[in-house]
Parts: structure tokens; C-alpha cells; sequence
């Protein structure tokens, strides 16, 4: 294989949810090599575990098949990789879907999905969890448990060539490092080469959030057309470096200013961002603004790649209850705290720890955060956990009452039951995990 | 003369668990060296004093001019079994902004 001297990846989706319009405009003109689709969040996967239990031929990403349908002519026409991990709780059957779909299409077409990230089977209970600092099995049931799998898994599915490289669990800036590393040949045990392909990786597996994204506030920090928000790509060196932008046409800016912001983003550690492909170093990063909505990103440095990999679990945890009522005009914060005393009053009994925010005045944040000014309007939100869907339902019912047995004026109630999916981590030793490749293929 | 950090300063908040994690990212590169005086993490600790319930830990990016805080306790339990609203603490961003700062005196 000729070795590129640069490889462009575009990232077209950035969780589960995603605006669907963005990757097709990347794979239509954003001329790229690599298209990544990263829709896995760690909660997403325990919902998706619940899906397959019920049925073994779901457990895939639920937009798989309307993303997947959209994108695979042009996936086709323009020569360009799909690398993307909507295989959630179950790979193989979304390969079948993928099949499926390109059959549909009369496109050939080869998929590769990835397993070895479901380790549930050899979940004992007594793994301790990480957040807790005791055995899983106290937190509850456990329904699922996934490896974060790394870039190491990933590159014998490119190897066999396939058009779409399909995944359960695996870290997210993975997805970027492992075709960086099989284009360029890099080395998995040079750690500078890797840290700085995961510092890429980290800077775009947002999507939207580098361009503008989650980032725009009119007064202080405006974004041009957020409407036609656009996602990024990433122009790749050998070298490492990079240079990050988006197609000209689409809305959003690129600026120093959102690549700082995305590059810190829920990093725990700047001088140790772990990842199971190695320990990089962000301090060491510098970033330039090297055009209109493009940024230059150098340096980046590593350690050696822990010896355990994370492991997330999904356990059963309960059921929530919820409802919310608004009160408008005069003495709305007076009548919606009197409306809140009530429920506790009434609900203490069966729900201790029950929760009263008042909506348009404290509710995210607390009272000394505030302003004391009188709001025109609040909701009430009562919030509980219960044991069943019954027993939740009990919180909505009670505020519902509210509008014969409460305050004056109380309008537009909600209720809410949801059940409850809590997430800790374990950590396993890396040699436990075996991951394999599984090639699907359409017309080949 | 005091001003409120929203005028000089961005932020994007960040979870992991329980943790809860702020950037702070000056518009005017000058200014990372006022921020590394004045946003210290025994202020933003009082700042979020009914907040954060565990230590915080400051780390300075000088490459790029921002300061990261990694708040420990802070998320309500966590994202998955939180029963608040706003469970990932993505708001908090605005919070940190809230923030007076006392600018010293320019000569």
C-alpha cells in the first residue's frame, strides 16, 4: 500500500442523537478519506444491552439504519471509509442491517464489525467498582459490562479492507488514532505519535462542538449560522500535526477559542489523558488560528498506555418519578413554594429524599448563585426514585392533584416515569480481552 | 474596580462520575496571567460552596492561556442516578462566570 502523505477525517456525528444532515454533507463535499460517526455515550450502551436482551437481532445505535441509508451512496461515490461505533451492545447484527440496507440499494459494499467488548459474561459481582469502592454488585442488578477497547482493535478490521469498520465500545479518540495508524505505519508503541493522533481524535470527536457548537452565546461569543452548523474535518500528517476545518458552504466558525474549549472538555487530567492507546499529555498542545475557521494543532506528547482497560457497567438502577406545574404572574415564587411544602407534606412518607426544583429560579443552580429577583413565572419539578414504575408514578399523580388541592392558578402539569440505568467502572486486566473481526459482504 | 468574570473569560463544563470539570479560557490571551492570580481554587471553592462538596484541583495550560478546574463531589452522585435537573452540571459553566473579580488597580 502506498502510504498518503495526509489523510482527511471528517467527524459527522458526536453522540446517539445527532443531527443527521452534517455527515452527509462531509461525505458528499468534504472530500474526505475517513468518515467517523461517534454515537456511543456510556449510558447509551446499557439501554442498547437491554434492546438485544429482548431481542438478539437489536442492540444496535437506533439511527443506524436512517444514517446508514442516507450515506452509503455517497460512502460509495466518493471512495470514502466509514469508521463508526452504532454497533453499541451488538456489531455483528448491525453488519446485517448495514447488508441489509446496501442490498436495498444495489450497492456492493464489505463491513467489518469489531466484538470483544462485552465482558459481561465474565462479570463475577465482586469486581470492585471504582466510584464506589465497593463490589458492583451492591449497586444492583448488572446488565451490561463493556471494555473500552482501543485504536490496536480496530486496525485488522481496516487491514481486511472493508468499506465500513462497525464497533461496540471502543474509546472514543480511537476511532481517529487507529486510521492515522494504518495510513502512516506509525508505531502503537511510539506514545508521542499516538498521544498527538489522540489529541486530534479528542478535538473532533464532538463534532459540532469545534465549531461552534455548545459554544455559541450571542453577547460574548457569536457563531455565524448556527442554523446550518456544520462538523469538522482534520487534515493528518505523518508528522502528527494537523490542521482542523469544515466545508466552506456550512455554517459555525472554527476559532482558537472553540478548539481550547473542546480540547479541555472533560478531560480529568490534562497532564494524563488515559486512553487504552496511551497517557497523553495536553499540556504540551499548542494550537493556532492558520486561516479563516481553520486551526493549526501541534505538539502533543505521551506516556506508556496503562495495563488495565476500563470497564463500564450498567446496572439496574430503579425508577424515577416526576412531575412539574407552573405558576404564573403575581406571587408565582410564593404560590410554587407553597405548592412544593404541600407535596413534601403529603409524599414524605413514602419518598424521603424527595426533590423540589423551582424552574426559572433555582432549579440548576442554588439560591446563592441567584438573583433575588420575583420571576413572571416558575415550575415546580418534584423529583423521587422509587423501587417500581407504580410507586414512581405516585410523585406525578400527587402533583397533578395540585390543580384541585393547591395553590391558586397552577397550570400545564407533567408527569414523567423513567427508568433508571447508573453507570460504575471496574478496571480489567488488557490481556483478558480478546477482541476479533467478523467480515460481512454484499456484491464482492 | 470589580467586574463580572462572564466579561474577560469563557468556560465549558465537562463530567466524568461524580466530577465535575470547568474550563476557564481568558478572550484576551493578556489576561491568563490576571485569571492565574485572581481564579484561584480556594475562590471557586467558595464560589460553589453549596456546589462542589470535594476537593478542587487547578491545572494551568500556559501553551494554550487556559486554566482547567477538576471539581471532585460535585455532580449530586453522577449523571446516570442524579435525581436533579441538570444532571451532567452542564450549566455550571455560566455559574463559574458569575464570578466577581476585584481588578487591581493599572498605575
Amino acid at each position: 500500500m502506498k502510504q498518503r502523505d495526509k489523510v482527511r477525517i471528517g467527524c459527522g456525528a458526536g453522540f446517539s442523537g445527532d443531527r443527521l444532515e452534517p455527515a452527509v454533507i462531509l461525505a458528499e463535499k468534504g472530500d474526505l478519506d475517513y468518515l467517523v460517526l461517534e454515537c456511543l455515550a456510556e449510558r447509551t450502551i446499557a439501554l442498547a444491552q437491554k434492546r438485544k436482551a429482548t431481542d438478539p437481532a437489536q442492540g444496535y445505535d437506533p439511527l443506524l439504519e436512517r444514517r446508514i441509508a442516507l450515506l452509503l451512496p455517497l460512502l460509495k461515490k466518493n471512495k470514502i471509509r466509514l469508521i463508526t461505533n452504532m454497533g453499541a451492545a451488538n456489531p455483528v447484527a448491525a453488519a446485517d442491517k448495514i447488508i441489509e440496507i446496501a442490498k436495498r440499494q444495489g450497492i456492493s459494499i464489505k463491513v467489518a464489525a469489531i466484538t470483544g467488548d462485552d465482558v459481561l459474561k465474565s462479570i463475577s459481582g465482586d469486581e470492585i467498582a471504582m466510584e464506589t469502592d465497593n463490589p458492583i454488585s451492591r449497586s444492583g442488578q448488572v446488565i451490561s459490562a463493556n471494555a473500552y477497547l482501543g485504536a490496536d482493535a480496530i486496525l485488522p478490521a481496516l487491514a481486511t479492507g472493508a468499506d465500513i469498520i462497525i464497533t461496540g465500545r471502543v474509546a472514543d479518540p480511537s476511532l481517529f488514532v487507529a486510521p492515522l495508524v494504518h495510513e502512516f505505519g506509525w508505531s502503537l508503541d511510539d506514545v508521542d505519535i499516538i498521544a498527538k493522533g489522540t489529541v486530534i481524535g479528542h478535538l473532533m470527536e464532538c463534532a459540532g462542538q469545534i465549531t461552534g457548537g455548545y459554544f455559541a452565546d450571542p453577547v460574548k461569543k457569536p457563531i455565524e449560522n448556527m442554523s446550518t452548523l456544520g462538523h469538522p474535518f482534520a487534515d493528518v500528517w505523518p508528522d502528527g500535526s494537523a490542521t482542523i476545518s469544515k466545508v466552506d458552504e456550512t455554517g459555525g466558525n472554527i476559532t482558537l477559542a472553540t478548539a481550547k474549549e473542546q480540547l479541555l472538555y472533560e478531560v480529568t487530567d490534562p497532564y494524563q489523558y488515559l486512553t487504552p492507546d496511551v497517557s497523553a499529555d495536553f499540556t504540551t498542545v499548542y494550537l493556532k488560528q492558520d486561516g479563516e475557521n481553520r486551526i493549526k494543532v501541534t505538539g502533543g506528547s505521551g506516556n506508556k498506555k496503562p495495563s488495565t482497560l476500563k470497564v463500564s457497567i450498567g446496572y439496574k438502577a430503579g425508577f424515577t418519578g416526576e412531575g412539574e406545574i407552573t405558576y404564573a404572574g403575581a406571587g408565582a415564587r410564593e404560590r410554587a413554594h407553597l405548592a412544593g411544602e404541600i407535596i413534601q407534606q403529603r409524599l414524605k412518607n413514602q419518598f424521603p429524599d424527595l426533590r423540589t426544583d423551582y424552574i426559572g429560579h433555582t432549579s440548576v443552580h442554588p439560591s446563592s448563585l441567584a438573583n433575588d429577583c420575583q420571576p413572571y413565572e416558575v415550575r415546580l419539578r418534584v423529583a423521587g426514585k422509587a423501587a417500581t414504575a407504580d410507586q414512581a408514578a405516585i410523585i406525578g399523580e400527587e402533583v397533578e392533584a395540585l390543580y384541585t388541592n393547591g395553590p391558586a392558578g397552577g397550570g400545564g402539569v407533567r408527569k414523567y416515569v423513567n427508568e433508571v440505568i447508573g453507570i460504575v467502572s471496574v478496571l480489567i486486566d488488557r490481556n483478558k480481552i480478546k477482541p476479533s473481526v467478523i467480515v460481512k459482504s454484499y456484491g464482492h | 474596580m470589580g467586574i463580572k468574570l462572564y466579561e474577560i473569560a469563557h468556560s465549558r463544563a465537562g463530567d466524568k462520575g461524580n466530577t465535575l470539570i470547568l474550563s476557564l479560557i481568558p478572550y484576551n490571551e493578556k489576561d491568563y496571567e490576571l485569571l492565574c492570580n485572581l481564579v484561584t481554587a480556594d475562590k471557586v471553592k467558595e464560589h460553589f460552596k453549596e456546589v462542589i462538596h470535594g476537593e478542587i484541583v487547578r491545572y494551568e495550560l500556559p501553551n494554550i492561556c487556559a486554566l482547567q478546574f477538576v471539581c471532585l463531589q460535585a455532580l449530586a452522585g453522577g449523571v446516570t442516578t442524579s435525581l436533579v435537573m441538570d444532571t451532567h452540571g452542564k450549566t455550571l459553566s455560566y455559574a463559574l462566570l458569575e464570578m466577581n473579580l476585584e481588578l487591581p488597580e493599572t498605575a
